[in-house]
């Protein structure tokens, strides 16, 4: 089904965020009424679906309690009373947090990731947490140590990850919106595989306090939504200065929905199309798909000129040095001793051993070794080094294609959702799924995921808006007169 | 292409413990991905600096710093496996024949 991007406010369910909003304002339902509608559909759909690893019944309704007052007192804020999914990598104080591995299954945080404690003061319902590859390493969940994520558009699919979990959450109306993490493309995939709107921020843009770590230079939260609009919404609450983030940057936040609000054309805007990005191997539809869209950016004015990013192909090569070397470093606190899981040997180190050993899965222990070696005596230099300059090379692509376009357009994935199982054995076939949407955490820089189309299957295909670093705005701009121009937000099931 | 031997020191190295048939699988499955990543030893980065972060970072001095609240004793134990109340207990770390 395509979603309306104004859906009506007077029912329990299809909501965006605006609707939904205008519903509790009206007094059309209670912010308990709409949490419990969206807790039964959970409970309905979950059991097949596996979006969510935690649900939170008992503490949503709290906070939808807690909402109500607040909505009653006259309290418009615009986030108030809305159920939102959070993947299970954000920390919740008092609430189960598992980064998708068994190591942390009985893992509950006393404190709030600061995204999280920003969402709770503006009055937002958290339902659940959301399925995740195990500490955001995936780009299917399937790596989660709670099972993967089915595709709701076909639930022999993988939903995309690693934010699988709030991805197909959205896109089968179990939440109004989701927060996911992007490391490598894990919030453009999912949401270019579940036919809806995923925002990638710019690093540096949002606080990672109280975000378990998967690789620090790369790492950026982001937010899985039915359209634009929502996503400048949530993004205009969680964005901006932390000082408990020393890479949370002390620049402004604009009003993101303000300034998107009226876009409603594209002229003046110069879009660039790197011609790196339409390789072969492309799926026939995928490159319709954005082909048309692209069109249609030109149609709402924009102007459309070829680019280059000379260095693309690196990227990949780039990315699976310096993402495992980060986890290594990061995955060596659990041990055992603070948090999470113990398993006990003779010594400390064999319990070290046993504990990591039958904790992480064996992606996380794939990378975990891939990442310990690339920083081993004797090759630091020749991999991570070289990764390091070879990133600065990337780097310096989009520099220099930002001075002549504002915004670049490709495909999200070179193909739509895959079946599950289908590369599940092949690391490097699987990894070159990320291979559109690395290279921009190694910018730093920030895009989205807007649906553009369906393949011959029925399979949502995923257009990436690339924007420079802190151009949140821009990009958001671009999504929202698309959205417009087509008439829909996203396909929900 | 990496030998079992050198996984089994990798996996030491991240202490991890990796049983004979995971030695052979990883030896492949980590060798396929270096062998992917060999073309970055042919590209040219003459005088390019590494990035380390994208962010224009600078050193920043800590005289504004001030003691606030933090993590209580007992929240930080709160997860630990093994307690006595006041530490983190772990099995020894040396024996006597350190």
């Amino acid at each position: 089904m395509i979603t309306s991007l104004n859906p009506a406010s007077h029912t329990l369910s299809n909501h965006t965020v605006q609707s939904a909003r205008a519903g509790l304002q009206s007094g059309a339902f209670s912010a308990v009424e709409l949490t419990t509608a969206y807790l039964e559909r959970i409970h309905g759909l979950n059991p097949r679906l596996n979006a969510f690893i935690t649900v939170a019944d008992e503490a949503a309704l709290a906070q939808a309690r807690a909402a109500d007052q607040r909505i009653a007192r006259g309290d418009t804020s615009p986030l108030l009373g809305i159920p939102l999914g959070l993947k299970d990598v954000l920390s919740t104080s008092g609430l189960r947090t598992t980064a998708g591995s068994r190591i942390l299954e009985n893992y509950i945080p006393v404190w709030d990731a600061t995204v999280v404690a920003r969402l709770r003061a503006a009055g937002a319902v958290f339902v659940g947490k959301c399925n995740t590859d195990e500490f955001a390493m995936g780009s299917t969940t399937e790596n989660s140590g709670y099972g993967v994520t089915r595709n709701p558009h076909d639930e022999s699919r993988v939903p995309g990850g690693s934010s699988g979990g709030p991805a197909a959450a959205v896109a089968a109306d179990l939440c109004v919106a989701a927060i996911g993490t992007d490391t490598g493309g894990s919030v453009r995939t999912p949401a270019a595989f579940c036919g809806i709107t995923g925002l990638k921020n710019s690093y540096g843009r949002v606080s990672r306090y109280g975000v378990l770590a998967y690789g620090s230079s790369l790492d950026s939260v982001g937010v899985l939504a039915r359209n634009a609009m929502d996503a400048a919404l949530v993004n205009g609450i969680i964005a901006g200065h932390d000082p408990s983030d020393a890479t949370c940057v002390d620049i402004p936040v604009p009003n993101y929905a303000g300034e998107i609000e009226t876009s409603t054309n594209l002229r003046g805007l110069k879009v660039g199309v790197p011609r790196e990005y339409f390789v072969d191997g492309l799926q026939r539809e995928v490159r319709d798909g954005i082909q048309t869209g692209i069109k249609q950016l030109e149609a709402l004015g924009a102007r459309i000129v070829e680019v280059s990013l000379p260095n693309t192909s690196l990227a990949l090569s780039v990315y699976y040095m310096i993402a495992p070397a980060e986890v290594s470093s990061n995955l060596s606190r659990f041990d055992g001793v603070r948090y999470g899981l113990r398993v006990s040997g003779h010594d400390l180190v064999d319990m070290v051993c046993n504990t990591r050993t039958q904790g992480f899965g064996p992606e996380a222990k794939r990378r975990i070794m891939l990442g310990t070696y690339a920083l081993s005596a004797g090759y630091y230099d020749a991999y991570y080094t070289r990764a390091q300059k070879v990133r600065t090379l990337i780097k310096r692509d989009f520099e220099r294609a930002f001075e002549q376009v504002d915004v670049m357009v490709s495909p999200i994935t070179p193909t739509t959702a895959f079946k599950i199982g289908e590369k599940a054995d092949d690391p490097i076939t699987m990894y070159l799924t990320d291979v559109f949407t690395v290279s921009m955490n190694l910018a730093g820089t920030c895009g989205l995921s807007v649906p553009c189309g369906k393949d011959d299957a029925g399979l949502p295909i995923g257009m990436q808006v690339m924007g420079p670093w802190m151009g949140e705005s821009t990009v958001l701009k671009v999504a929202q007169a698309f959205q417009q121009a087509v008439g829909y937000g996203s396909y929900i099931v | 292409m990496l030998t079992p031997a050198e996984v089994e020191r990798i996996a030491h190295l991240a202490r991890l413990t990796i049983t004979d048939d995971e030695k052979v699988l990883y030896a492949r499955q980590l060798s396929q991905v270096l062998a992917y990543a060999e073309q970055l030893a042919l590209v040219n980065v003459d005088g390019v600096a590494a990035t380390a972060t994208v962010l224009p970072v600078h050193s920043i001095l800590r005289s504004g710093d001030r003691v606030s609240p933090s993590l209580s004793r007992e929240d930080a134990l709160r997860n630990a496996p093994r307690t006595d109340g006041i530490s983190f207990e772990v099995p020894a770390a040396l024996t006597d024949e350190d």
